[in-house]
């Protein structure tokens, strides 16, 4: 009897990766409550990082007749005392149904596993860019060229030598050129040849086909070919973010550690989005200067608060590095609100002459101290500054934060897919 | 004759050869066993996942349900809390072993043997197995099954389908013909027959009869009742097929793909029927062949040792109190039955040659076991094969558990000789698919009236359907049957203990 035995080893792998997507989709709105809950949980730089997510099976549960209760009999292994008619205690109220075969009641949470895409999608999935930057994004385009076939004309660097050898060997064949390997036989036939007329005959017949190869050139200029590009549109597939913090000394580190959170959830989101994602730290106090990471949130400055200083920064490293036809760019700042009184007019010039109309987004998110209520205080100065800017038109985004756990919603708030007509409309 | 088969745990695929051709060899000679083909193919531990999560089988159709259990197996065995089967194998001709790349060769010798000769042969020989399932066309019809609910995905919708497929799939358990349907006459038989039965009433005639008075005759309703559960079939006790064939605004689609679950329930109905039987069956061949191996010296001690070790994990079985204990192992139970028929018919005593007259002393060994395999499913077996000495060997006692009864559970027969038959027929008893399945029937529509179908659920010692899941299933039911259903549930006294009524949800717009 033959015996096949086959490697299956090598066989693409996946194959229940359809099954699970399925499950997924269909899981999503549990998934999704059971993402958010554990990334509240978690610290935010290990939201990405996938894992395992618990949900209510309930929505995925899949019924059967089962049956319970009444009357059972069964028949077990191990007896080592009893005898016929002995009766032994129930042990416990609920011993009954626990011992019930393992289905149903005990699945009532499920657990599984999370890889790090999953989750981030999951996690960012209800949420898009605000409308305002998706106009500006079909704007700022830039442009690529690709290649797009051959042409008769163009720049000798674009010559495609492949090509133009190709059709001038067809154009060769075709017009039945002779091939140097026949005259030089006929030549050499020639040579060789004693008979005079054979020889007038031959080489009547050399200077023929010599006349013919002058006359159907090797390579005529109609053979030629060039490579042909085309320019398309490209959008602009990278970003750049600003975070931008008052360090001042009335900023405490809880404060400090809401901005933080906001930053990350807005770099992981910009990440999603975008190919390339550079962030730039400015910090200011009564002055403003760019830093690194570690020095953005835990290095020591003490000051004044000029937030004017900020703008006028970043303004300037826009300027100088990142040329808004080419990106994207977002904004967001962090501060306790307080401002110098004297700053408030400059803050506000430079706000909308400069920095919205090249921003894609510019958000500003308030902190306040654990405990208080965002909302019973009153209007910090630079709450008041912006909302006045914002009634009159600019583009801003602002929100109060005073909780960790008020992150996400806030910035969930700030994203949240909305559904104008505009997008029912289009196809 | 002594050379090895291989040495240490390494192997490749020439070994794999050596192994399958050796295994062949006993199994066939030695034990002769009826195999089909083999296929045996090398997985990683993702693909054995993977075949988890699709029942085991190469190729199925695409269901979310199968990715939710993918994705639960693979959390438990991330964690480390479940290990993966070292095989699984397919009824199917050729039949397909799957063995795990991480197998050592002993292992994969033990995994041929069990699944490639084991398995085998139990599947081609089976009578359950030969009459429900058709190991030739499964692999095709799977393949149909597949590409047939793509195509609706595409035409119907991902959600339709899916919709009556989550449907299908709740009733699946009870979407499984119990008896083998009556076979059609053809022409010339229904002559036979009518001129048989003519020639009889001649035999028998006797003018006398014309004058006993004949019983009131049926009313008209009454008539008219039995005329429609006539035509529709009823009762019936499958309920996909009911529905595939009854049910009144299904697209003929919907009908298809009932038939599909249906006949894949089907074609897994002997196995749920044969745990015990199958396993024992395999785990006996394998115990066979690997003892033959070592005995031909094909096989080191040592690496026979590690063949026990791996052995005797398989074939543990916990005592009640044990906190692993869930059930009796269907491999101990199994495996303990055969050998214990081996022991019967080679070294009987005088309490077998009581109990098994018929097979006690007989002395061939495969002979007997040969035709218990092909002749028994797991109920029958135990009531037929376990003996008193294995009971005693269980310690195995029978406990009584009645809610009403206050002073508790009551052990009702234990290992004695007034014990043996009964604990013996309460066994067989938990391994009655027709025990463990709730009895549920269609019994009537009521065509004149609003169409309501009627189920009825033959309660069995008092053990009623989980409300929430009886609520549940009795909805996916009504979306497929479009009008209400009527679930009642009487208790052996036609006592009604509980009625269920679900109407239909909405068919949303999108279905045309």
């Amino acid at each position: 009897m033959p015996i096949h035995i086959i490697d299956r080893r090598l066989n693409p792998g996946g194959k229940s990766l359809e099954n699970r997507q399925r499950f997924l989709r269909r899981a999503k709105s549990l998934v999704q409550g059971a993402v958010k809950k554990t990334s509240q949980e978690r610290d935010i730089k290990d939201v990405l990082e996938g894992g395992e997510v618990t949900i209510p099976l309930d929505g995925m549960h899949e019924p059967r007749f089962r049956r319970e209760g009444g009357t059972r009999d069964m028949v077990l292994p191990g007896n080592k005392k009893f005898v016929e008619g002995d009766y032994l205690q129930r042990s416990g109220q609920g011993s009954a149904k626990d011992s019930g075969p393992g289905e149903g009641d005990s699945e009532d949470a499920f657990r599984f596993v999370l890889s790090r895409d999953e989750f981030v999608d999951l996690f960012l999935d209800d949420l898009e860019l605000p409308d305002l930057a998706k106009r500006k994004i079909a704007q700022t385009e830039s442009e690529g060229i690709q290649r797009a076939g051959y042409t008769t004309s163009g720049s000798p660097a674009n010559i495609s030598v492949s090509r133009t050898v190709k059709l001038a060997l067809a154009r060769r064949i075709a017009l039945k050129r002779p091939r140097k390997e026949e005259i030089e036989e006929l030549e050499a036939a020639v040579a060789a040849c004693t008979d005079e007329d054979e020889r007038e005959v031959l080489l009547a017949q050399l200077e023929k086909l010599k006349a013919k190869s002058k006359r159907i050139p090797f390579i005529d200029p109609l053979d030629i070919r060039y490579r042909r590009f085309e320019t398309v549109p490209r959008p602009v597939a990278q970003a750049v973010m600003f975070c931008l913090m008052d360090v001042s000394g009335s900023m405490s580190e809880h404060m400090k550690d809401l901005a933080k959170r906001f930053y990350m959830l807005l770099y992981v989101f910009l990440k999603r989005r975008y190919k390339h994602v550079e962030i730039v730290f400015i910090r200011h106090t009564d002055r403003a200067e760019e830093v690194d990471e570690q020095t953005f949130f835990y290095g020591p400055a003490s000051g004044g608060t000029l937030v004017s200083s900020a703008l006028q920064a970043m303004h300037e490293i826009v300027r100088e590095r990142f040329n808004p036809s080419d990106w994207n760019i977002y904004a967001a700042q962090a501060s306790d609100g307080d401002n110098s009184y004297s700053d408030g007019e400059l803050t506000g010039i430079l706000l909308t002459d400069k920095i919205l109309p090249i921003c894609q987004f510019f958000a500003y998110l308030e902190v306040g101290e654990s405990g208080g209520s965002a909302f019973d205080l009153s209007d910090s100065s630079l709450w008041t500054l912006y909302e006045r800017l914002r009634n009159s038109g600019a583009p801003l985004s602002m929100r109060k934060v005073s909780e960790r756990s008020e992150i996400f919603p806030v910035f969930h708030d700030l994203f949240q897919r909305r559904e104008t007509a505009q997008e029912k409309a289009a196809p | 004759m002594t050379e090895r088969l291989f040495e240490g745990a390494d192997w490749d695929f020439h070994t794999l050869q050596r192994i399958t051709d050796a295994c062949e060899e006993v199994a066939l000679k030695d034990l002769g066993l009826d195999v089909y083909p083999n296929q045996i193919e090398v997985i990683t531990a993702e693909q054995m996942l993977d075949a988890y999560s699709s029942v085991g089988m190469p190729l199925f159709y695409k269901h979310w349900s199968f990715g939710k259990h993918f994705a639960f197996h693979e959390a438990s065995y991330r964690k480390g809390l479940m290990g993966l089967a070292y095989e699984i194998v397919i009824n199917s001709s050729p039949c397909i072993s799957y063995l795990m790349e991480e197998n050592t060769a002993t292992m994969q010798t033990l995994v041929i043997a069990h699944a490639a000769f084991g398995h085998n042969h139990f599947f081609k020989n089976n009578y359950l197995f030969k009459q429900w399932t058709d190991a030739d066309g499964i692999l095709d019809y799977l393949d149909f099954a597949k590409n047939y609910v793509m195509q609706c995905e595409e035409r119907y919708g991902r959600i339709e389908v899916e919709r009556t497929l989550d449907a299908a799939h709740a009733l699946m358990s009870h979407g499984i013909d119990r008896y083998p349907g009556k076979k059609k006459l053809d022409l010339r038989a229904e002559e036979k027959r009518a001129g048989r039965r003519r020639q009889h009433e001649e035999e028998v005639f006797n003018d006398l009869w014309r004058t006993v008075p004949k019983g009131a005759s049926k009313s008209r309703s009454a008539l008219s009742i039995e005329r429609r559960r006539k035509l529709l079939g009823l009762p019936q006790e499958n309920l996909l097929y009911f529905l595939e064939k009854s049910a009144p605004r299904l697209a003929p689609w919907q009908r298809e793909l009932l038939r599909i679950v249906r006949h894949i329930a089907q074609y897994f109905y002997p196995q749920s029927q044969t745990k015990v039987m199958n396993e024992g069956t395999a785990t006996y061949v394998h115990y066979r062949i690997m003892t033959q191996l070592h005995q031909q010296g094909r096989i080191t001690d040592g690496n026979f040792l590690e063949f026990l070790g791996s052995h005797t994990n398989v074939v543990f079985q916990p005592e009640f109190d044990d906190p692993r204990f869930s059930g009796f192992n269907p491999y101990a139970l199994g495996f303990a039955v055969m050998q214990d028929i081996e022991r019967i018919v080679t070294r009987p005593g005088d309490e077998d040659r009581e109990w098994f007259p018929d097979i006690a002393g007989k002395n061939d060994v495969m002979g007997v076991l040969r035709d218990v395999w092909a002749n028994y499913r797991d109920e029958s077996f135990i009531a037929q094969f376990l003996s008193p000495k294995l009971m005693r060997h269980f310690r195995m006692f029978h406990l009584h558990d009645d809610p009403e009864e206050r002073a508790g559970i009551r052990v009702d027969a234990i290992h004695d000789d007034r014990g043996f038959r009964r604990v013996r027929r309460e066994l067989a008893r938990q391994h009655d698919v027709g025990y463990i399945d709730a009895n549920i029937e269609v019994v009537d529509v009521d065509l004149s009236g609003d169409r309501r179908l009627i189920l009825h659920h033959h309660v069995i010692k008092g053990s009623q359907l989980n409300e929430t899941d009886a609520k549940r299933v009795l909805q996916h039911l009504a979306d497929l049957w479009t009008y209400d259903v009527a679930l009642i549930e009487v208790d052996a006294n036609d006592k009604v203990l509980r009625e269920y009524v679900v109407s239909p949800r909405p068919i949303p717009a999108a279905v045309a």
